[in-house]
């Protein structure tokens, strides 16, 4: 922007520079473009076209449909059951992931001791290896040889067949995701409360804010505004991309309990290949990470503003 | 403030107890891999086994999976995206950053966008083209797809815009092209941010199972997720021993390297702010 300021007062000479910089600035982001284009731009428009067409693959011709796929898509029991069971979990993972988050940060900020050592410790499923951690919390969920219900039945607790039963499954998927994300969100709300400045809490302290509640809602939760607003997008938004544990673990079963988007998605589309339909679950999957992130500017614009 | 002792026992003891609940899953794996079948069904809550097992169940979990294959393959596929990701982002975050570039609005645009779709929504378009070139089950369709990290363009953006720019004039003033200047001033200059975006990077694609589980349906080019999945499912018992071996050691990679690298893997988390 400023880095052409100071070559030389003859116009042309100026204007040639400009240009070939532009040049080279093209010739640099050529490879990004390109790519760019290619496997995110290029693909989208054919997802958006291909569901309206009824291409399978495997059949060289395809034609046209119109709204068929989408008519089809209100009509879908499976369909309907993934998006509703995947707004379950989502309404799930998300606020309590979230909520735990935050507090064990908040905890963790308060306590001087091992504060390193904790911190390792909630963070280390989001580096472990997801699709071998929900083997493990397979045996753990086991009905008769699992260690929960183990546990359950010391307390003379006749424990339920988490995985196994439709009415359980997607709570125990949810216990996953919420295990698996809580390190996530606690590091974000570190970060984020590291960065209030201690004077606040000072002058909150003078202003009458005696009890740790009262600092917290005078101080550290307007504070944390920002931060909160983008941990709650990428909970949602990850909450809504949950595939692997329901791949690795039940299948969409039983009974369809655990059906969720992404996996009807894959079901449709690469099992069945049947590519037209599955396009068009697709761009309902965009169109809702498109209104996610509509909806995070739309608060960004209007609530969080503190300069 | 000065909390009271009260408080801090209560604190402390509610952040054991969050603790041991992330940890449990760790630990039963560790124990439930050295025991023995009928120990893993007659005494599931002892944390020490009544035999030690660990040596059967690994070489189990050896024999019945070529794990050598499999990390290899995880390496390789990472390794190449990262690489690819890091070279064509840099050049273009750097004009996007630092020239006179009349695109730079559009490409912000683009990259916005970019930012919005994830594999899960090219992946039909994308399969069918690579099922039309008969490049499934292959490397190129392991890692085409995510040369292209709109995330890596992003965050060198952000990391470029506040380097000095006297640093670029004097470059120039000695007479360097761009692409020197890109390859011994920007990217020496930039390894904090490259280091961040190299653990995003490799947690995010070691651990990605839906691409590989389109693309990939040959064991030779299968990704530890998916070695994983082919192993449960052969194995389709309750071999919970071997399984657990397993589980272990195709874990054990990524946890040994945040555990040696925790500072950087939290910043990389944090700067580049998404998981996946």
């Amino acid at each position: 922007m400023s880095s052409v300021a100071l070559v030389g007062n003859v116009p042309s000479a100026a204007a040639l520079h400009r240009r070939s910089e532009d040049r080279t600035a093209w010739l640099l982001a050529a490879p990004a473009i390109v790519l760019l284009l290619l496997f995110v731009l290029l693909p989208v428009v054919a997802v958006i076209f291909l569901g309206f067409t009824d291409f399978e693959l495997g059949y060289g011709k395809f034609r046209l449909v119109g709204f068929e796929n989408y008519a089809h898509l209100l009509s879908d029991r499976t369909f309907r059951k993934s998006l509703w069971n995947t707004t379950v979990y989502t309404a799930i993972v998300a606020p309590v992931s979230i909520g735990l988050g935050l507090g064990v940060a908040l905890l963790i900020e308060s306590e001087p001791r091992a504060r390193g050592f904790f911190r390792t410790v909630y963070f280390l499923p989001v580096a472990s290896l997801i699709v071998a951690m929900a083997t493990v919390w397979q045996y753990l969920f086991h009905p008769t040889i699992g260690p929960i219900n183990a546990l359950l039945s010391l307390a003379g607790i006749p424990g339920p067949n988490w995985l196994g039963a439709s009415n359980t499954v997607l709570y125990s998927l949810s216990i996953i995701g919420v295990w698996q994300s809580v390190g996530f969100n606690m590091v974000l709300f570190l970060a984020g409360l590291t960065a209030i400045p201690r004077e606040l809490y000072a002058a909150a302290h003078v202003d009458g804010a005696r009890s740790a509640l009262d600092r917290f809602f005078l101080v550290t939760w307007p504070m944390l505004g920002p931060t909160t607003l983008f941990v709650v997008t990428i909970s949602i938004t990850n909450a809504v991309k949950v595939f692997e544990t329901v791949k690795m673990l039940t299948d969409g079963g039983p009974n369809k309990a655990s059906e969720v988007l992404l996996f009807t998605i894959y079901q449709e589309g690469f099992v069945y290949l049947r590519v037209g339909y599955a396009s068009a679950m697709t761009v309902v999957f965009l169109a809702i990470l498109v209104v996610l992130m509509f909806l995070q500017y739309r608060v960004l614009d209007r609530r969080v503003h503190y300069t | 403030m000065r909390s009271i002792p009260a408080g801090r026992v209560i604190r402390f003891a509610l952040l054991s107890l969050g603790a041991l609940m992330i940890l449990a899953p760790y630990i039963f794996m560790v124990s439930t891999a050295g025991k023995t079948q009928s120990d893993i069904f007659t005494s599931s809550l002892s944390l020490i086994p009544e035999h030690f097992y660990f040596a059967e169940n690994f070489a189990k979990a050896l024999n019945k999976v070529p794990m050598a294959t499999l990390l290899w393959n995880g390496v390789l596929v990472c390794g190449l995206i990262f690489f690819f990701q890091v070279l064509v982002a840099i050049p273009c975050a750097y004009a996007m950053a630092k020239l006179r570039f009349r695109a730079a609005r559009l490409m912000m645009v683009l990259v916005m966008l970019g930012l919005l779709v994830p594999i899960h929504a090219t992946a039909l378009p994308l399969y069918v083209a690579f099922d039309r070139m008969s490049l499934l089950n292959s490397y190129t369709s392991l890692v085409a797809p995510f040369t292209i990290s709109v995330f890596a363009i992003f965050m060198f953006l952000q990391f470029f815009r506040a380097m000095p720019d006297d640093l670029i004039h004097a470059a120039r003033l000695d007479g360097m092209s761009e692409l020197g200047i890109v390859a011994r001033v920007i990217v020496p200059n930039a390894w904090p941010a490259v280091t961040a975006f190299a653990i995003f990077s490799v947690v995010a694609h070691w651990n990605d199972l839906y691409w590989p589980l389109i693309v990939v349906s040959k064991q030779a080019y299968a990704t530890p997720p998916l070695g994983l999945m082919y192993f449960r499912a052969a194995e389709a018992g309750d071999d919970y021993g071997a399984l657990m071996a397993a589980t272990l050691i195709i874990t054990l990679p990524l946890v040994a390297a945040f555990l040696l690298a925790q500072k950087r893997f939290v910043e990389g988390i944090t700067m580049t702010g998404l998981k996946g």
